[in-house]
């Protein structure tokens, strides 16, 4: 089982604290006078998101966390499981709910997506930055008006629910940021 | 590559050219005198949280570099040196990151006759003059009084779990209860709650350190018994380390013994002691107080640098 000691930590390194993968967010060597040296890190659970702040003792080893990140294309969910495919070798892996997350709201089909995967098995997926989506249900549009900055809630095609401005209307494409869960712009078919 | 440059700005290499200029008067004016002694020795630093580089000897048994200059130097003051002081490049492995370089740049001096407190006050009075705005009457609190104030506990009766707790107030997630023994303990505290606290807008100075993190500093008998060993802090950073010098041969010996004992129970190396620093000692060591300070750390206080990589031109990763 491949280990890293506290020497070679670093931003990016994923390692296995308590049985989760995490990834190190922030490394510091810390040492007191003429006491034992730690290192403080920041780290995010992989499986949870969750940042944890921690301290080790310096010159300990940590079990690596096998975690890579592959490409792969949305095919479709059969409602237990979201199934995609490798572009590379057109091998299809399934990611249940608690992988998807978020991401489940900004898929139709054929996007390319990222799927981190610890031990071979999808741990978290992420939607492309941008999804364009059909409006399907808002309050209807205030002609003309596209400056007062107003927001109104409107239900896409995936059935995600996004603020947007009070001029889109029902049936309009929108382009959506799904790191933020944000109206981008207006968007051509 | 890119990485053949300096990560010091040409401007802060003057700073501490100028700097160590200054540092230099300061002793000189002060009729302290500067003296060398050996990077490269037979003997090694025994405390166990200092990982001396051992050094391939073609000729004979291994050397290896010092981790500071105290030994050589209180064998000079046993010889009747008077108040001496240097400044060196030490080396200690397995330290970096953003406050350390595995080699770094320590001044180092003995005053006869000085105890921790008056030491103190020639610390404060050395940094006042290289970074005036720290100027101002120094604040000055016992270990257990910056633990109190800053961590919620008492160090001289507290346990793990007080450690523990202090950690977690703080959001902190601790290691678990056994992964460290009581001096650790007390270490990740200090490291994590009290020290980051110490010396903004001043300089604040700890002393009187539990008699099981004396170093090389004397004991003054008590309940408990406290070690005459004093640290200063500015803006959270440790920038210097002094005693009031242990001068008893039988004591280091026992130290020293001690020392090696700890190392083998860690699975450290046991490395070979200054027995010449013993037979110094036996001579005797005039009543002095010593301290070391750190010199990249006060370019980076004088500067405003954030990283001892901006104060140093090429340091490790580039060395």
């Amino acid at each position: 089982m491949a280990s890293y000691s506290t020497n070679e930590f670093k931003a990016g390194l994923k390692i296995i604290i308590d049985g989760d993968p995490y990834n190190i967010i922030e490394n510091e060597f810390v040492k007191p006078g003429k006491g034992q040296a730690f290192n403080r890190v920041k780290i995010r659970n992989l499986k949870t998101g969750k940042v944890l702040d921690r301290n080790m003792k310096s010159g300990d080893t940590v079990e690596a966390a096998d975690v890579v990140e592959m490409d792969a294309q949305y095919l479709y969910s059969d409602g237990q499981f979201w199934h995609f495919m490798n572009p590379e070798n057109y091998e299809q892996i399934a990611a249940d709910a608690t992988a998807m997350g978020d991401a489940a709201q900004w898929l139709k089909g054929e996007e390319e997506c990222k799927i981190m995967l610890w031990n071979g098995r999808p741990l978290a997926v992420t939607a492309p930055v941008f999804a364009i989506l059909k409006v399907t249900e808002t309050d209807p549009g205030l002609r003309g008006d596209t400056a007062t900055g107003g927001t109104k809630p409107a239900k896409l095609e995936t059935g995600a629910t996004v603020r947007v401005p009070l001029f889109i209307n029902e049936g309009e494409l929108i382009k959506v940021d799904t790191r933020t869960a944000s109206y981008s712009a207006r968007a051509k078919e | 590559m890119t990485d053949w440059r300096p990560t010091a700005s040409l401007e802060y290499l003057q700073r501490r050219a100028a700097l160590m200029k200054a540092v230099r008067a300061f002793f000189d004016a002060r009729g302290v005198l500067e003296v060398e002694t050996p990077a490269l020795s037979h003997a090694a630093a025994s405390d166990r949280h200092l990982a001396s580089f051992e050094v391939g000897n073609p000729h004979g048994a291994a050397l290896y570099l010092h981790t500071s200059p105290e030994f050589p130097m209180k064998r000079l003051l046993a010889a009747g040196s008077g108040d001496i002081w240097q400044a060196c490049k030490v080396f200690r492995a397995g330290e970096a990151g953003r406050l350390h370089n595995p080699e770094f740049t320590l001044i180092e001096w003995y005053r006869l006759g000085f105890d921790q407190h008056r030491l103190m006050r020639e610390v404060a009075e050395l940094i006042a003059m290289l970074v005036p705005p720290l100027a101002g009457e120094p604040e000055v609190l016992t270990y257990r009084e910056a633990f109190q104030r800053h961590a919620g506990f008492d160090p001289f009766t507290a346990n793990a779990a007080n450690s523990r707790d202090a950690l977690r107030r703080a959001g902190r997630e601790p290691p678990a209860l056994d992964a460290l023994d009581a001096d650790g303990w007390l270490d990740l505290v200090a490291g994590e709650l009290v020290y980051p606290a110490l010396g903004h807008g001043q300089v604040t100075f700890v002393h009187d350190y539990p008699a099981n993190q004396a170093a090389l500093a004397r004991i003054r008998p008590g309940t408990p018994p406290l070690a005459e060993r004093f640290e200063a802090f500015v803006n959270g950073i440790e920038l210097a380390n002094g005693f009031h010098e242990l001068a008893d041969a039988d004591e280091q010996r026992q130290r020293f013994e001690r020392d090696l004992v700890a190392r083998a129970r860690d699975g450290l190396p046991q490395v070979p002691v200054d027995a010449r620093l013993l037979a110094a000692l036996q001579h005797g060591l005039p009543a002095c107080a010593g301290v070391a300070l750190g010199f990249d750390r006060l370019v980076m206080l004088a500067t405003g640098a954030q990283a001892i990589a901006d104060v140093i031109a090429f340091p490790f990763a580039r060395a």
